[in-house]
């Protein structure tokens, strides 16, 4: 575990050493306040609560997220620095989980930056607070899923550009599995597909969260989600780590 | 050939790496006892650092095994890395690290505390003289300055085993003579294996010379008897005549 923390501290400090922590924050927040108030109409529906916010965190995400993983392990590869990080008396697991972790407080601190929305919602009206920490979790765990996905396929290529789509275009589809375009075309096809899909979908665990349902079921869905694509990332850093 | 009486510390068996149905390495098998330099010679291309990367267990072989003070490096590979001092190819390093960051870095790894961690890392910053440097970033460095990082990084814990992937690449002729003065000084208490393209650096530090070509050693003994394999006695004919007649 050790180890896993001196990996992650060091990514961490390396997100900060770079314009990417600034650049990514910014932009964050720049989107996620637009979208707020501007598309999701936060001051026109009268209500205190802050649903339009979590409406579209998952679909900034979606953008911003394979921008941190993109380069985790595709970074690496390029610089030849995988083959330094290898071949010190580390686990590969160590690495993967250092570098996810990393990034995930990395995201963890945008969401945290977030608070002058939580702030404002109280002064103007009495939200239900508990809806909101619901929320957040919720986020945090969107970001892991999608993190966990931009990991895996950041350690594919060495090329951050392939990274970035791979990423998005995976995200996408577990972030649209459980939509009626999808599910409708499936059951018409193959219904087992159909049945599948409607469970993998990250959008519709996270719609539990906003309501403030912070239910075990998606507990475990969000653990077994980033587990599975964490092994994935670990297996594959084992078998291409040299190519 | 190995130092009477010295322990087996690097043992390479049967080491086959192939790519598709290209052979990189092709049944590759030495041993190096404490105290010995070895220099892993051999043309661009040869197999050197498919080698190294194998011996330091970052590649996986397709077939043979690598030990490294009895620990297989594929089976049992955090116990070899402990004892495993690896200047990688090209001495790759994070670009946006400090270099007094960068080795505190690599010496917490290593699972040094508080005390000896400032200890470990001020004497290999010593020995290879980066004092002026600490505070500046990686990507700032000049090429020597950069390949004089990545050699403190594998001299920090002070292991009994030390793989050097063209150690001396990118120096120019002083810092040459440096750090071939410091391998010549810590090779009575290790196994050193440190590949080059470089001759006169087998004749300067190496007590024993392997030259591989096409993935094959084609020769394996002392700089001396090498040299005398050519009648002019020159180590650049030998290597010429023996990589050239398997290509």
């Amino acid at each position: 575990m050790r180890n896993v923390f001196i990996v992650a501290g060091r990514e961490l400090a390396g997100y900060f050493a770079t314009p990417v922590a600034s650049v990514f924050i910014v932009i964050f927040l720049v989107l996620q306040g637009a979208l707020t108030f501007n598309l999701g109409g936060f001051f026109d529906r009268g209500q205190a609560d802050l649903n339009p916010f979590f409406t579209f965190i998952p679909w900034v995400f979606l953008l911003l997220v394979p921008a941190i993983t993109m380069r985790l392990w595709a970074e690496e590869r390029r610089l030849g620095t995988i083959e330094l990080l290898l071949t010190l008396p580390i686990t590969q697991t160590q690495a993967v989980l250092g570098k996810f972790l990393a990034a995930w407080v990395f995201c963890g601190i945008a969401l945290v930056l977030t608070f002058p929305f939580v702030i404002t919602v109280n002064i103007l009206g009495n939200p239900d607070n508990g809806v909101i920490a619901s929320g957040y979790v919720g986020s945090l765990l969107v970001a892991g899923a999608f993190l966990s996905v931009g990991s895996a396929l950041s350690a594919l290529t060495k090329n951050q550009v392939i990274a970035f789509v791979l990423a998005v275009a995976v995200c996408f589809v577990f972030a649209v599995a459980s939509y009626p375009v999808v599910t409708d075309f499936l059951s018409r096809n193959t219904p087992v597909l159909a049945d599948i899909a409607r469970r993998i979908a990250v959008i519709d665990r996270f719609q539990d969260f906003t309501r403030g349902v912070v239910s075990l079921r998606d507990l475990i869905f969000f653990a077994t989600f980033i587990g599975f694509w964490l092994f994935l990332n670990a297996v594959i850093v084992e078998q291409r780590k040299a190519d | 050939m190995a130092a009477e009486g010295e322990p087996v510390l690097i043992e390479i068996a049967g080491l086959t790496k192939r790519f598709g149905g290209f052979t990189a390495v092709d049944d590759v098998s030495f041993r190096v006892a404490r105290g010995e330099v070895l220099g892993f010679l051999g043309p661009n291309g040869a197999g050197k650092s498919t080698t190294m990367r194998m011996l330091a267990g970052f590649m996986i072989p397709t077939a043979g095994v690598a030990r490294i003070c009895g620990h297989d490096v594929q089976a049992d590979g955090v116990a070899a890395r402990r004892v495993l001092g690896f200047l990688p190819e090209g001495a790759p390093t994070y670009p946006e690290m400090t270099v007094g960051g960068f080795l505190r870095f690599c010496a917490k790894i290593r699972g040094f505390g508080r005390r000896l961690l400032a200890e470990r890392v001020e004497q290999a910053v010593a020995l290879t003289r980066l004092e002026s440097v600490m505070l500046q970033p990686v990507e700032t460095l000049s090429k020597g300055f950069k390949r004089r990082v990545g050699l403190a990084q594998a001299l920090l814990h002070d292991p009994p085993v030390l793989v050097l992937d063209e150690p001396t690449d990118g120096l120019d002729p002083n810092q040459k003579h440096e750090v071939r003065a410091l391998i010549a000084q810590m090779a009575p208490h290790k196994a050193i294996v440190i590949s080059t393209h470089i001759l006169e650096e087998v004749d300067a530090v190496c007590s024993r010379a392997i030259i591989i070509a096409a993935g094959r050693v084609v020769a394996d003994e002392t700089p001396a008897e090498l040299m005398r394999r050519h009648p002019s006695g020159k180590l650049e004919d030998v290597f010429r005549q023996l990589t050239t007649e398997v290509v």
